[in-house]
Formats: C-alpha cells, structure tokens, sequence
C-alpha cells in the first residue's frame, strides 16, 4: 500500500538510521542488565556491595535508558527524513561522524561510572566523573559532546527539511527536536542553591519526558500510521497538531507538579494540579487516533470486499498500537494517580514513583521505539508484507507481561511505604526502614526481580528476532 | 473552500498549536521570574533580622533548626531559631559557611547521593530522605545514632557515619563506603543542616513528630 515509503535500502540516511538503531538496542539490554542488578540489591543487600553499589547500577540502568531512547530517537528521524522531505539527507556525512563521537562517548562513560564511580568533593568530579544529578549524572565534558551532537543531528533536520518537502510531521518534529536540544542547556550548570538546581534541573527532565519526547511520539506515530496502513495523510497530521496544541498545553506548565515540596512558591500546588491533571487527555486523544485510523482503514478495505490485513508491518505495528496504550495507561493513569498535591505529599519520592516510571518510559516510549525498529527491518530488507515470528511473539508477551508485573509489584511497594513511612511514621529514618522491612514491601521487591527476569527474557527473544527475522522467507516481498 | 469546516482544517490546527505553546511557554517563563526571586538564597543580615527566606543563607548553619505546625499555613515550616554550635562554633561568617555549603552540595554530587537517597524527595529510594534528615529524632539526643558512633552531638555523629558508613550497619542495606573524608563530612552535614531550613511547603509531613509510632520512641 504505502510502498513507496518502504525504500530502504541505498539511503545513506536510513543506513545510519539502523547504525543509531543497533546501538539503542545494545544500551537497552544494558538498562535491563543494570536494572536487574539494582533489583537483586533490594531483595539481597549484600550482593556486589562494595563493588558495584545501587548507586552505579542504578546510574547506569536509568542513563542507558535516557541514551538508548535518544539514540533510538534520532535514528527514527534519520529514517523518516528520506521519506517524508523525498530528499537524502542533507550533511549525511557529519551525521555519520557524529554518531561515532557520540557512541564513543558513550563508552567512555560508562567505563568510568563502572570503574571509577566516585569522586571527591570539587570540580573535577563534575568534570570528568558525574555531575551526581539523577538521569543527567554524566561529566560536563560529555555535556558539551552532548550538546556538540545534538546540534549536528538538529542542523541536518533543518536542512534537509527546508531543502525538500517539509510536511507536517517534519515540521512539528522541526519545532521539537530544536526545543528538546536546547533544553538540554538548563541542566549544564552548578549551584549551591538545591531549590534553584531542582528546579532548572526538572526542565530538563520534565520537558523533555511530558512535552518534547511525548510530541516526538506523536509525529512518529503519525508517520507509522501512514506507513504501516496507508492512513490519510490529512487526517493524520490535523490530528497531529491537535495533539501538539494537547500536550504542549498542559505539559509546559504541567512541569508545577514537581514544584510542590523543592522551595518553590505555593501557587505551583495550584497550576501544577490543574495542568498535570490534564495531561492524560492528549494521551487518550493519541489512543484513539491509532485506534481509530487502524478501524477506519481496514473497514474501508472490508466495504470494498478486500477481506486482508492492511497492516504491512505486524510485528511493529504491535508495537505501536501497545504504545497507544501504555502511553495512556503508563504516563496517563499512573501519572495521575499521585499527581495532585494533596496525595503527592505522601507518595513522593516513594516507590509509587518508580512504578510510574517503569510503566511510562516503557509505555510512552519504549514500545513505539522497539516499533522503529522494526520499520526499519522491513526497510532494509525491502519485505512488503512483515509478520510475525514466534519469537516477535515472544518477546512482545514476555516485555510487557514483564513490565506491567514490575509496575503492580512496585506501586504495592508504594503503597506500603506511603500508609507505613509516610503516614504512619512521618517519614523518619526508622520510618523508612520499617517500611522497608514490612512483609508486603519486601514480597513486592521479590516480584520485581522475577518480573525483571521475565522482562529480560523477552528482550533477548527480542534481540534475536531483530537480528534475524530481516532473512526469515515467512515474510512477503 | 467556502463549505469546509475550520474544525477539520489543518491551518486552523496548526495556528492553534502555535498559540497554545506559546502562551503556556511565556506563562512559564514569567513564573519562572517570580519564582526565581523567592528561592534566590538569602543572607546573613536577613537572618539577624529574623527575615523569612524560602532558602535561608549559608550562616543558618549557626542557628538551632525546629519543624513547626504553623497554624496559618496548615503545615508544619522550618522555625529559625536561637544560636546553636555547629562543629563548636556559632559564628560562621558569611564566607565560611558559604564555603562549608559549597563543599556539602559538591560532595553531595560528587559521591551521588541522590542515586540512592532522595533530597527534597527526588532521587532513588534505596535509602532514607535526606530532606529534614538533620531533624531526625534518630540523630538527636535520645536517638539512637550518637550512642553508636560514640559522638555527643548531632553533627559529629552524622559526620563520623559518613565517614565510615560500613561500620555502622542500621538496616541489612548498608551504605558502602564512599571515601568521604572528615572535610568533606563537615562540608555535607552542613549542607544536611542548611537544606532541612528550606520552606518545602510541608513535606515530609509529620516529619519526627510522631510520638510512639517508631518502636515506641
């Protein structure tokens, strides 16, 4: 159907992508490996310690994270850009290069997160160890790198998008990807004052996570419909704008929720509240976009007397169809379970949080990434019809039985540390280790070790299902 | 075109978003003004003159730190109150303590704390809130934490568990030793003891207040 879209092999642009796409794929099972050690540490507290802490696994578990989904991101650009603009990619080679740099980098990091971990109190800590500031621990010299490549990957974005055709999608990416790397810049500095770096520190984190990414997926689910089911490009990218208009709307100021407790004013109870509590209401407007259009589509197909699948890619379609509802269920409902301030007292910085989160980057942005991947399997193969293998089946029921165990697991650990720590004791030291010591939080702890084990599991059926299902003669070409 | 509806047009979708983002993004940034000035830190003289600041100054490390209910804000705030020895010593200078704090808020970065504590309740939640974690009952002096280290006031006690961690075991999570020196500890008790005098509007609630919930204490 969307034939022309599926030319990937010969763009050096699309070849890069799958470059950014294999080394995303690598960092995640490096995420899922540190995550499952962290997990270990909570069930065994003497496992590794001393040697590799919960503090560096952990670095490295939710750093990797960030790094896979950024490079899984820019990969989904290189690849569309061809595509949407009808052009190859202009600055190719930068970008190539660029990708080596920030790969490197990358390695660089962590061998020193693992080998050298901490540092002392001065400036070459900041430098050249860790900036010790959650999900942005890496030194300021790879901040500059950071910064370096960022702005490569945004200049050949521009320039290839006001060379060629610039559509919706590339537009709204355009605006995005120029806001999401300059915002990177409020997270690069040092102050004594912790209330003033909280709270540049959260533009980071916040408007990145619940504004620019969340309208990254959008674009990219946008163009996943038009590719993966022929939807009407009109259609498509009206909605995609009214999805921007949605997410940047309440997500910009949605940022008052994590301005309840740092120093911050009192008004931040009220705008945070309102805002934040809106921010589910793109994430059902993006659910039953996909939805829809998918109905839509294959009705129109079935009037016609066409009784097949308009679906040309099912393994990555799953994937995105999951993403319209682990974005609602992940970054929707979790989010607001805690999001108002009367009940944010009690369940911040618990497990609750991290229950959020799990299901939320896995949800909002995992699965549409894992989806990518996919297209780009397709492409490089040039297969006109993608199904699926056992082992796509495999690894999709694995990962997400995995991660929705993980989440039940922690937000009953939640539970635990807000009635028992919080409520009951007051949030002391002995509070807290109470909390710790109760038989459900400990039980819970169990079954997020087993659930990550189940998660694991499913991405190395993942793993090999990328690696090889490109050859497998199942599919159409 | 004269027929079509704006609700299905593009353009009118487009504009929208435009505004939208641009609305909410200088509502921000105006909000971003206000609330920079209020959590800007404040000084010595404010604390003399028992002015409020939302981020005391540095010499509040020479003053006694309480967590009261306040009856006109419905939650309990940080209460500056008399003199109090820090290390020894009440009379800090400005430089002095501003030079502890930086040391303290480094050290607290350079060790990454927040990886498996929380402050100001962000981070992980390995260990222990460090947000009033100054005001801990566990470190005053029918708490637990002097008796063990063999310290007889709250600061020492603090420092010298940062130093050696591994020989003061309170839980089968223990931190590990993060080469923290006495500098050092100095240096992040007093940031400890600074960040339990921010205004967080309330949270932790009930922090230490509590009585006969922890064991009966």
């Amino acid at each position: 159907m969307a034939s022309k879209y599926l030319t990937g092999v010969g763009s050096e642009s699309k070849q890069l992508a799958t470059w950014y796409f294999t080394f995303a794929a690598i960092l995640f099972g490096a995420q899922l490996l540190f995550g499952l050690v962290a997990a270990i540490q909570y069930v065994m507290p003497g496992f590794l310690y001393g040697v590799l802490d919960f503090s560096i696994a952990r670095i490295i578990h939710i750093n990797a994270l960030v790094v896979w989904m950024v490079f899984a991101m820019f990969g989904s650009v290189y690849w569309l850009l061809p595509d949407e603009t009808g052009i190859e990619t202009v600055g190719i080679k930068i970008g190539k290069l660029l990708f080596w740099i920030f790969a490197a980098a990358i390695v660089v990091v962590v061998l020193v997160y693992l080998f050298i971990q901490v540092g002392p109190a001065d400036a070459t800590t900041i430098w050249f160890i860790t900036e010790g500031r959650e999900y942005i621990e890496a030194p300021r010299w790879a901040d500059w790198g950071i910064v370096v490549v960022a702005l490569g990957f945004v200049g050949n974005l521009f320039l290839t998008g006001m060379k060629g055709e610039q559509t919706g999608i590339v537009t709204v990416l355009m605006a995005d990807m120029i806001a999401f790397a300059g915002l990177y810049l409020a997270g690069m500095f040092f102050t004594d004052n912790i209330s003033v770096d909280q709270y540049w520190w959260w533009w980071v984190i916040h408007l990145w996570v619940e504004a620019t990414w969340e309208v990254f997926v959008g674009a990219i689910a946008a163009y996943g419909l038009i590719t993966m089911i022929g939807a009407h490009r009109k259609v498509v990218e009206m909605w995609l704008w009214i999805e921007v208009a949605m997410l940047f709307g309440s997500g910009i100021l949605g940022l008052g929720h994590h301005y309840f407790w740092i120093g911050t004013p009192e008004y931040w109870w009220e705008i945070g509240a309102l805002f934040s509590a809106l921010e589910p209401l793109p994430l059902v407007a993006m659910f039953i976009h996909v939805l829809y259009d998918w109905g839509k589509t294959q009705g129109g197909e079935e009037a016609r007397g066409n009784n097949v699948s308009v679906i040309n890619n099912k393994p990555a379609f799953t994937w995105f169809v999951l993403n319209a509802f682990g974005n609602f269920l992940g970054a929707g409902i979790w989010g607001f379970f805690h999001t108002l301030p009367q009940v944010n007292l009690y369940t911040h910085g618990t497990q609750f949080t991290s229950a959020h989160g799990h299901l939320a980057f896995f949800g909002a942005y995992a699965t549409i990434l894992v989806g990518m991947m996919y297209i780009a399997v397709q492409g490089t193969n040039g297969i006109k019809i993608m199904k699926n293998t056992k082992a796509s089946i495999w690894a999709v029921s694995l990962i997400v039985s995995g991660v929705v165990g993980m989440t039940v697991a922690l937000t009953i650990a939640g539970y635990v540390q807000v009635l028992v720590s919080r409520a009951q004791m007051g949030a002391t030291w002995a509070g807290y280790f109470d909390g710790q010591s109760g038989m459900w939080f400990s039980q819970a702890m169990d079954w997020r070790l087993i659930m990550g084990v189940v998660t694991f599991t499913g991405f190395i059926f993942l793993a090999k299902d990328l690696l090889t299902t490109g050859k497998n003669p199942v599919h159409e070409r | 075109m004269a027929n079509k509806s704006v609700w299905s047009d593009n353009r009118f979708w487009r504009r929208t978003a435009t505004w939208v983002t641009g609305f909410a993004s200088v509502l921000l940034i105006w909000l971003t003004f206000d609330t920079s000035a209020q959590i800007a830190m404040g000084n010595d003289q404010d604390l003399q003159n028992k002015v409020t600041k939302r981020v005391p100054g540095p010499t509040v490390i020479n003053y006694k730190i309480t967590y009261e209910m306040s009856a006109k804000r419905g939650h309990e705030i940080p209460v500056i109150g008399e003199k109090e020895k820090f290390f020894g010593r009440d009379d800090y200078s400005e430089e002095e303590a501003g030079a502890l704090l930086h040391l303290g808020k480094l050290g607290s970065q350079a060790k990454n704390c927040m990886d498996c504590h929380t402050l100001l309740g962000n981070g992980a939640y390995y260990a222990p809130d460090l947000t009033k974690a100054w005001l801990d009952p566990a470190w005053g002096p029918d708490g637990a934490m002097q008796a063990l280290t063999g310290k007889n006031t709250k600061e020492e006690a603090m420092a010298e568990f940062l130093m050696h961690p591994d020989q003061y075991p309170t839980h089968a999570r223990m931190m590990p030793d993060l080469g923290i020196t006495a500098k050092e500890a100095k240096g992040l008790v007093a940031f400890l003891k600074h960040m339990s005098s921010i205004d967080t509007n309330g949270f932790p609630r009930n922090f230490g207040k509590i009585k006969g919930a922890v064991h009966g204490k």
